[in-house]
């Protein structure tokens, strides 16, 4: 077991290096000079250009560049943003937490519509009920976010004044003004997974309904509840649990429409931002960190997965 | 006592088939108007080909699904008329071991919880008995106790279906349905299940119902065989007479394709007619090697005392060919039977 994650563990150094060696040689490939961009009004001038090549070390070779790169990253140390003039350590860790609430609400939104539906449509198949429960999932599967944001906005903030239509005010700061902002873009995020973990557990619990280990359980006698809750839904959420965190790091890696809508904050418009600006430090930045944070949650998946099915555990 | 436990009356059960649309097209007619009774203490064989409507059948009778007609009466009791609740209580009484032991274990409980669930669920030990009982009943099969701490996945087939068999006796049931049992083990670990399910019936006294399409075990342990055939019965009556005077063409049919039996009977041909559209008259007619006018026309009656055969022609078919013993060691079963006699333990 300990063996495993240490293995497990070694798997992610590879990981993040081959990603990085791509992020760095992707970029060069950005139509656009950073140093024009920076340069700003005095894009004109070859001196200035030199000096902000040289101070960025963008007259190195690649390869150069890339080892002073890893060299810090691998300390911590990601470098200055060059158009904020800010450490990308800090702008990361800034608005990381903005992204981690929305996606911690927009998960638990998903996780308590989705799975508890799927459940019911299996149980009651084809009847009016798990109609209803896939015609709802196939709504929030097929509904563009920034649609679906934007008419929430309409309802919610403008025609009947609930909620606010846009910002983000810190969970330390207020709570429930907090959740008030972040309220709408997480079942905006949400809805969609909602409907995918409802079609996966209704597809799976459908599986699990028709096992004879299901029908022995009822040949024993337990309450119907029983038979669907102990025996078909624990074995139903085995790949439920592989999807909901793939999802889950989807949702930490940020979500670029949605922030933008509800002019949230977080990661989504951070690596926008940095693209559209040739930011090179922060485009790394944030992509290392959303590769790290992915590649953990994986990890946590497979612990999950052991958890869940004790089939894994002795291999 | 001499009510038998259980007792089935014109049951039907037929599957409707809908396009995908959701219209109706025909239905499955998976049991068709049977008839049966298990007296207590007894072994009923229900035997037939896939298809034929066996497994259907054992789940009409432990209400795991609902008929369409008929009545199920256990302990005459109409199983029929219970409410739900009382129906869950009354399901101590009787279990069902399923053919597939992968599939009939729930993956995420150790064996130890499997079997000790229903005897929680019915109290039927004083609470914190249940260790022990469970030990007790894995020992029975022929496991160690301390099976219990395992999964069902660290175990073999023939483990595993003496887990399902320990799960099924852990209520106590006086009547116990063997859907296929053995039919999905290695032919080297049937003998053994075989030997123990033999044991089990003897010692504990149970009724039990084998549903079964391996001739060699159903003779072994049955004492009553029901010849099934497109959801109806064809032939039934005492084993021996069965297995030694069949009436019917069809259970003849299946007793020549027993290998190493040494009888010849005219070769069955042609596949089971679909169950949607059963042929008209007798449903064997099609297959039939003396199918007359009348046998096309009119479904013959379950008929006889004792020993039952549907034909109309049984009285006046060629005696059957004389039951030949297959010569010592000819019989599969037999030789593996007497190759694990001392049933050894496989845990």
């Amino acid at each position: 077991m300990l063996a495993w994650f240490l293995r497990r563990l070694g798997q992610i150094v590879p990981t993040l290096l081959i990603l990085s060696v791509m992020i760095f040689g992707l970029q060069q490939l950005m139509p656009g000079d950073p140093a024009l961009t920076l340069a700003g009004e005095e894009r004109g001038d070859p001196q200035v250009l030199a000096q902000i090549r040289a101070e960025l070390r963008l007259d190195r070779p690649l390869p150069e560049q890339y080892l002073h790169w890893v060299a810090r990253a691998v300390q911590g140390d990601f470098g200055f943003s060059w158009r904020i003039r800010e450490p990308v350590a800090k702008l990361i860790l800034e608005k990381l937490p903005v992204t981690f609430q929305l996606a911690v609400m927009a998960f638990l939104i998903a996780l308590v519509i989705g799975i508890p539906a799927g459940v019911i449509s299996a149980v009651r198949r084809d009847r009016p009920v798990d109609w209803l429960a896939n015609g709802l999932a196939l709504f929030g599967i097929s509904m563009p976010n920034f649609w679906l944001g934007i008419m929430m906005i309409l309802l919610f903030s403008v025609q009947l004044g609930w909620l606010p239509p846009s910002g983000y005010v810190p969970l330390t700061e207020d709570p429930v003004q907090s959740l008030a902002t972040t309220i709408m873009p997480a079942f905006v995020l949400g809805s969609g997974i909602a409907g995918v973990l409802m079609r996966h557990t209704r597809a799976a619990m459908l599986g699990a309904l028709s096992q004879d280990y299901v029908r022995t359980a009822r040949a024993k006698g337990l309450d119907e509840r029983v038979v669907v809750g102990r025996h078909a839904l624990r074995n139903a959420l085995i790949p439920v649990v592989t999807l909901g965190t793939i999802e889950f790091g989807r949702l930490l890696a940020g979500a670029v429409l949605t922030e933008q809508i509800f002019t949230i904050p977080g990661f989504g418009k951070l690596i926008v931002d940095a693209v559209f600006n040739r930011d090179y430090p922060v485009v790394q930045g944030v992509v290392m960190a959303t590769a790290l944070i992915f590649v953990t949650l994986s990890l946590i998946a497979d612990i999950l997965y052991m958890a869940v099915n004790p089939r894994l555990r002795s291999a | 006592m001499n009510e038998p436990l259980l007792e089935l009356r014109d049951l039907r059960k037929h599957f409707p088939l809908r396009d995908a649309l959701g219209r109706a097209r025909g239905a499955v007619r998976a049991v068709d108007g049977v008839s049966l009774a298990v007296a207590r203490g007894t072994v009923l064989a229900i035997v037939g080909e896939s298809g034929c409507g066996k497994s259907t059948l054992g789940r009409l009778a432990l209400r795991l699904i609902e008929p369409d007609a008929g009545s199920v009466r256990f302990d005459g009791e109409d199983l029929r008329a219970l409410s739900p609740a009382a129906l869950r209580a009354r399901r101590r009484d009787m279990q069902l071991i399923f053919q597939d032991p992968f599939a009939s274990l729930d993956p995420r409980m150790t064996v130890g919880a499997a079997i000790a669930e229903p005897l929680r669920l019915h109290r039927i030990v004083p609470r914190g008995g249940e260790a022990s009982r469970v030990a007790e009943l894995l020992e029975r099969v022929g496991l160690r106790p301390e099976s219990a701490q395992r999964w069902p996945h660290e175990f073999s087939g023939g483990q595993r279906q003496r887990i399902a068999i320990a799960r099924a006796l852990a209520s106590g049931p006086r009547l116990v349905i063997g859907d296929e049992p053995i039919s999905a083990l290695d032919v080297s670990v049937q003998a053994q299940v075989v030997n123990l399910l033999a044991d089990l019936i003897r010692d504990l006294g149970l009724t039990f119902v084998l549903i079964s399409h391996d001739l060699g075990v159903v003779r072994h342990i049955a004492d009553r065989v029901a010849v099934m055939y497109l959801g109806s019965i064809v032939e039934e009556g005492a084993a021996a007479t069965v297995f030694a005077a069949p009436r019917h063409p069809y259970t003849r049919a299946l007793l020549a394709a027993v290998p190493g039996r040494g009888i010849k009977a005219p070769p069955i041909e042609g596949d089971v007619p679909s169950p949607i559209a059963p042929p008209a008259g007798c449903r064997f007619h099609t297959r039939c090697p003396h199918a007359e006018a009348l046998c096309r026309e009119q479904p013959p009656i379950l008929a006889g005392g004792d020993h039952r055969a549907a034909c109309h022609l049984q009285d006046r078919l060629p005696p059957a060919p004389p039951l030949q013993e297959a010569e010592p060691g000819g019989d599969r079963l037999r030789r593996l039977q007497a190759f694990f006699q001392p049933a050894g333990t496989e845990a």
